[in-house]
């Protein structure tokens, strides 16, 4: 029976919530081609959670251990899901700065290609079809996968997670041996920890009209009212040295599906829409009612953001408070 | 220290794209091309490494059609000593990009080979990683903060919730993000010295590859949405609106 393998994500012991969205992919595309679906779990110990991924379509759990995969091991983890995909007929990453290093990797080491970053993943007379989006989400490209595996990168956030029920048997993987080029001495952490733009399912973002940096924390205050939510930036405050460039939303930054996105003080130039114009929902807070903003808006509100957003932070803990 | 970075032609992030009549790639006329922005990361980087070493060597390498020799002054005019233009259509698959460039640079004995982290049309992220795998080299992807010293390479890359620190010695590959520097505009000097830099054209034919792309296709457009209101008083409404019918918060 052909296999599709998931290729999970965990850091120090705790698996990312991207990898039950990777198995779920990896079910629905395995129940298609008629395939069983394997995790793999690449790790330096015990994994907590990995004794139930069978929850969200795993029929069995592969677990790699090495000592030297306590981070991040470009060289090992290639090695190790090349030598665990050879036979395999689709392999599923997460679209994470591991993934999008990875994936690649494997494919160059297999001699197949690669698709990444793909928000849909079907199948058509035993092949994979994938739909990726391409001109920052200008364009939505349907691509073929000919080679075998076929290798695909998922992007977080596209897939929800759902429970299916499989045994999620756990099966030892051997580590290949393999030369460590590249070695991850550590990860350090942001000055505070925040959600990252891409994984979560609000997200808050200002623009120029904030007019100042300081003002960002308008925002930050509406993100904590709202929960699991980040602040990202326009290009325009990027540029300006205003926001970390990994919070820009927009071509030349990050694209983001949140089901949740705010606009506040962007006008909504095209590069920009093409970062967020697939979040589920989008709101805009603009002074200009004639912001292109308010054309990919569901919902508008034309005013100045100072009143209206501390408003809205108000509101939003009212409703947190009561439910 | 002799350096080589991979350039590609893109159109410009503020064209708006529409699809040709073959349903598979986009109308070329009217759009404005432009040095991928991540590449321009990655050239600016090499003449500062150069600049730092006193001596060496970088060299622009790009795969494209033509057209591409424009692109690849103007690499040549922010600095870049030379050129060379692997002349292709291209292909929709990376790796049959990274095979070619992997053949080029094979011979060339860089210390240190730069891509952009991807291009900002077919969003691959894969050309750089997958070059090195085939030449057989160490590879850091995403590179924001970059030290190179003593035959050593340490970087560091953003990640989800942190910056991973790696290191690895060289020769390697690099791919660079957005932060590693601000690239220099080529001057009025430059855009002269640059005519007369040698660019060197050599045809090259990729393989099928195994990624069929089958159509290309606008995004559905977003349903029209609605003005809730002006100023903080719409505030109400838009917290009911989207508790009740867009089910959000």
């Amino acid at each position: 029976m052909p296999t599709v393998l998931a290729v999970t994500e965990n850091r120090t012991g705790v698996l990312r919530k991207v990898s039950f969205e990777v198995i779920t992919a990896a079910r629905q595309l395995a129940d298609l081609l008629g395939a069983t679906v394997d995790a793999i779990v690449l790790s330096d110990g015990a994994v907590s959670g990995s004794d139930e991924l069978g929850k969200w379509g795993a029929d069995r759990v592969l677990l790699a251990t090495h000592p030297d995969f306590h981070l991040y091991q470009p060289d090992g983890f290639a090695a190790t899901l090349a030598a665990a995909a050879t036979g395999h007929v689709a392999v599923l990453f997460p679209a994470t700065a591991t993934g999008r290093d990875l994936a690649p990797r494997v494919a160059a080491r297999l001699g197949v290609g690669c698709a990444t970053d793909v928000v849909g993943i079907g199948a058509e007379g035993g092949k994979v079809l994938v739909t990726r989006p391409v001109y920052a989400g200008k364009v939505l490209q349907r691509v073929r996968l000919e080679g075998s595996p076929a290798i695909v990168s998922l992007r977080p956030n596209t897939v929800p997670q759902t429970e299916s029920g499989k045994a999620g048997t756990a099966v030892k993987f051997d580590v290949p041996a393999f030369t460590a080029r590249v070695t991850v001495k550590e990860i350090k952490a942001p000055a505070q920890a925040t959600l990252d733009v891409t994984e979560a399912p609000i997200v808050v973002s200002g623009g120029r009209g904030l007019k100042d940096p300081s003002n960002f924390k308008l925002l930050e205050e509406l993100a904590a009212a709202l929960g699991t939510a980040a602040v990202g930036a326009s290009r325009a405050v990027v540029d300006a040295g205003w926001r970390e460039h990994g919070d820009q939303v927009g071509q030349t930054g990050k694209t983001v599906s949140p089901s949740l996105y705010f606009a506040v003080g962007i006008s909504g130039a095209i590069q920009h829409l093409a970062g967020m114009r697939t979040a589920k929902t989008i709101v805009a807070i603009n002074r200009d009612k004639d912001a292109p903003i308010f054309k990919v808006a569901d919902y508008g509100i034309v005013g100045d953001l100072f009143e209206v957003v501390p408003r809205l932070t108000e509101e939003i803990r009212k409703l947190r408070a009561e439910s | 220290m002799k350096i080589a970075v991979c350039l590609k032609r893109v159109p410009d992030t503020t064209t708006k794209i529409s699809i040709a009549a073959d349903g598979k790639s986009i109308e070329e006329g009217g759009v404005k091309f432009i040095p991928n922005p991540y590449d321009e990361f990655a050239l600016e980087e090499a003449i500062k490494l150069k600049e730092t070493a006193g001596a060496g060597e970088t060299v622009v390498v790009s795969l494209g059609g033509d057209v591409a020799q424009e692109t690849i002054r103007t690499a040549l005019a922010m600095g870049i000593d030379r050129g060379v233009l692997l002349q292709s259509p291209g292909s929709a698959d990376g790796l049959e990009v990274a095979k070619a460039l992997a053949t080029e640079l094979k011979a060339g004995g860089f210390d240190l080979i730069l891509f952009g982290k991807m291009a900002v049309d077919d969003y691959n992220h894969q050309v750089g990683v997958m070059t090195a795998e085939l030449m057989g080299l160490p590879c850091i992807t995403a590179v924001a903060h970059l030290k190179v010293s003593g035959g050593t390479v340490e970087a560091e890359r953003e990640i989800e919730g942190g910056i991973e620190v790696s290191s690895c010695s060289l020769p390697a590959v690099l791919t660079c993000d957005k932060g590693l520097n601000t690239p220099r505009l080529p001057a009025l000097k430059g855009i002269m010295a640059a005519k007369k830099k040698p660019l060197e054209v050599k045809p090259v034919s990729l393989g099928a590859g195994s990624l069929t792309v089958q159509s290309l296709q606008l995004p559905p457009e977003r349903p029209a949405g609605r003005i809730v209101g002006e100023g903080p008083d719409a505030v109400v409404e838009l917290v009911r609106l989207l508790r009740s019918e867009a089910k959000v918060i």
